[in-house]
């Protein structure tokens, strides 16, 4: 986790990909993901036509290339182990350059590192197209607890209140000098998480009587329509639906 | 610690999401009793501190830094199932608006970091304080409940990992790894769970769910003598509580303690699943793209023998437990030195 990927996250537009329902891309996102995880790593070129899927639904978005790589940041951990598993992987080495490699390991590797850039390329173009409260609401139609998406949703509009609470503690912490560099500060920085769960803990009790006095009784009013035709459904499952094409065929190749 | 897609295979992703599913729906009931109606702000709230915590990078050795898991914390500070719901929120919106954590693993993370992880710490922190009760033996139970959530998070996705994971290591060299460097990891976060429950503690002892009971029962004194006033609902929930959690912990406990030396001690066992595992590989191999080395792969396999795990596990259980049997030892020195007094 890095800070600060908590904007941009909604590229606000009007292209079709915008205008299908929350719920119809959240299904259409999930069943891509599961088909790419189903795929064998050895259909190399498979993961290249899930590329260019994507590569379409993202033009289809005018969601620019450059936006897509700066949200990728998050998968560069798992870059990290992917990139290390040929030298600590076991079994039959092949040498390249010098250095000796394991195939297996380069397998896992390439497994690793197509899928987990799939799904994360996929997660994007979701967040990117779809506004983060519609996406909740599309997740209720789609069967999620109503409580669950009540608390997500109270998560996502105090998210930045409570990060830019902790920000402000953070530059107080260094406009006074300090800056954690060994063990013997963690008590300072767990004063700062202490009285940030008081603050975060009060303000909860707060919204709560305000949402008591405005007649809250257990659920949150929907006011938009979030009704999907059978024709949007179907143009959002040509995304699954041509990679399922592509998996199937693949099958039938080999 | 987010799993992002293409780790696990189908089937793993998708066993992990019906247990993660079980687990949730477990907790949205039991949040209601611990939140009532403020469940939906308070819940919200606390998510959005765990994330923020999420952020606050903390020095564990020279040079590395790690980050809360934050699962033992929300346990203590608002209770057990509050804290996995808040977790698995967390979880939720990173893995759809972030891109942090895969979709598909959505399951296997809300599973290993919110589940176990709480219930791992939740158990450690109710063992503890049941045996002590004073507001230091809350902040050690802290300690070690953080402590030991964080590898038993770690060794939990190694046994997934050796289930269903799609790479070729050695689980006994997997599970050494993460075990050791969560240990590490594990000592950080329990430093600063416990200064940060002790620091709530200091200034809203009513806010800390896992120190109930513990305030001194109010006692007015009139003109004609002294009189207690009971004390409200939370006390006994609190207490009736913990008889479910304990055994299921045990049951957790057990499981990775009994999986994780099965492969300690029979290494053989889990090199011959990965031959297997590589031999069907090789078939798919073929088949796509003609001759593929893989074949003999088994037998050209070292054998790194899972001595490499016995020592992980080893550490783990040497450090939690010589800390465990620290607190206790003390606290019943302590309640000796009270008899002596008393």
């Amino acid at each position: 986790m890095g800070s600060g990927h908590h904007h941009q996250l909604y590229r606000p537009g009007d292209t079709p990909v915008h205008r299908l329902p929350p719920q119809c891309k959240l299904a259409a996102v999930a069943g891509f993901a599961l088909v790419v995880v189903a795929t064998p790593r050895e259909w190399l070129w498979a993961f290249g036509l899930y590329a260019l899927l994507l590569a379409a639904v993202a033009a289809a978005a005018r969601v620019p290339p450059s936006f897509l790589l700066r949200r990728m940041m998050v998968e560069i951990p798992f870059v990290v182990f992917a990139v290390a598993l040929p030298f600590i992987g076991f079994g039959e080495r092949v040498s390249f350059l010098g250095m000796s490699f394991s195939v297996a390991g380069l397998w896992a590797a390439w497994n690793i590192l197509a899928k987990a850039t799939l799904g994360v390329i996929a997660s994007v173009l979701l967040a990117a197209t779809t506004e983060p409260r519609l996406m909740l609401l599309g997740a209720q139609r789609l069967r999620l607890p109503p409580l669950l998406v009540q608390i997500a949703m109270f998560m996502l509009r105090y998210m930045d209140v409570i990060v830019d609470e902790m920000r402000r503690m953070r530059v107080a912490r260094e406009s006074r000098g300090f800056a954690a560099r060994n063990v013997r500060h963690i008590p300072v920085v767990a004063r700062s998480a202490g009285a940030l769960f008081i603050r975060s803990y009060e303000r909860g009790e707060r919204v709560h009587l305000a949402m008591l006095s405005r007649g809250y009784s257990g659920s949150m009013p929907v006011i938009q329509d979030l009704s999907a035709s059978s024709r949007q459904w179907l143009v959002a499952g040509m995304l699954p639906g041509a990679a399922l094409v592509v998996l199937l065929g693949s099958w039938g190749l080999a | 610690m987010h799993v992002p897609d293409g780790f696990f295979n189908v089937a793993v992703s998708l066993s992990a999401g019906v247990v993660a599913a079980a687990g949730v729906a477990v907790c949205l009931r039991g949040a209601r009793r611990e939140l009532d109606d403020r469940t939906a702000p308070m819940a919200g709230l606390v998510a959005a501190f765990i994330f923020a915590v999420q952020m606050l990078n903390f020095p564990v050795a020279a040079g590395t830094s790690g980050h809360l898991l934050g699962g033992a914390l929300a346990a203590i500070l608002v209770g057990p199932y509050t804290a996995v719901l808040c977790v698995a929120v967390v979880l939720l919106v990173q893995g759809f608006f972030f891109a942090d954590g895969g979709l598909t693993a959505l399951g296997v993370n809300v599973t290993l970091m919110g589940v176990v992880a709480v219930v791992v710490g939740w158990t450690v922190f109710r063992m503890i304080t049941r045996a002590v009760r004073n507001r230091g033996a809350v902040v050690a139970a802290s300690f070690v409940a953080a402590l030991l959530s964080v590898p038993a998070t770690a060794l939990a996705f190694t046994l997934l990992f050796w289930i269903g994971g799609t790479a070729p290591i050695e689980v006994g060299t997997v599970a050494a790894a993460m075990g050791g460097v969560h240990v590490l990891i594990g000592i950080g976060e329990g430093l600063i769970t416990a200064v940060t429950v002790s620091t709530v503690l200091a200034i809203r002892p009513d806010l800390v769910y896992g120190a109930r009971g513990l305030a001194a029962p109010l006692v007015l004194r009139g003109a004609d003598g002294e009189a207690v006033v009971a004390q409200g609902a939370p006390a006994p929930a609190a207490v009736r509580r913990p008889g479910w959690f304990l055994p299921a912990g045990i049951v957790v406990a057990a499981l990775l303690a009994g999986v994780v030396s099965f492969y300690a001690s029979s290494s053989p066992d889990g090199l011959e699943r990965v031959a297997e595992d590589k031999g069907f590989s090789s078939q798919a191999a073929d088949h796509a793209l003609g001759e593929q080395p893989l074949a003999d792969y088994g037998d050209a396999g070292g054998i790194p023998v899972g001595v490499a795990g016995l020592i992980g596990v080893g550490v783990t259980l040497a450090v939690g437990g010589g800390l465990f049997f620290a607190v206790r030892r003390r606290t019943k020195d302590d309640t000796a030195k009270d008899e002596v007094s008393a």
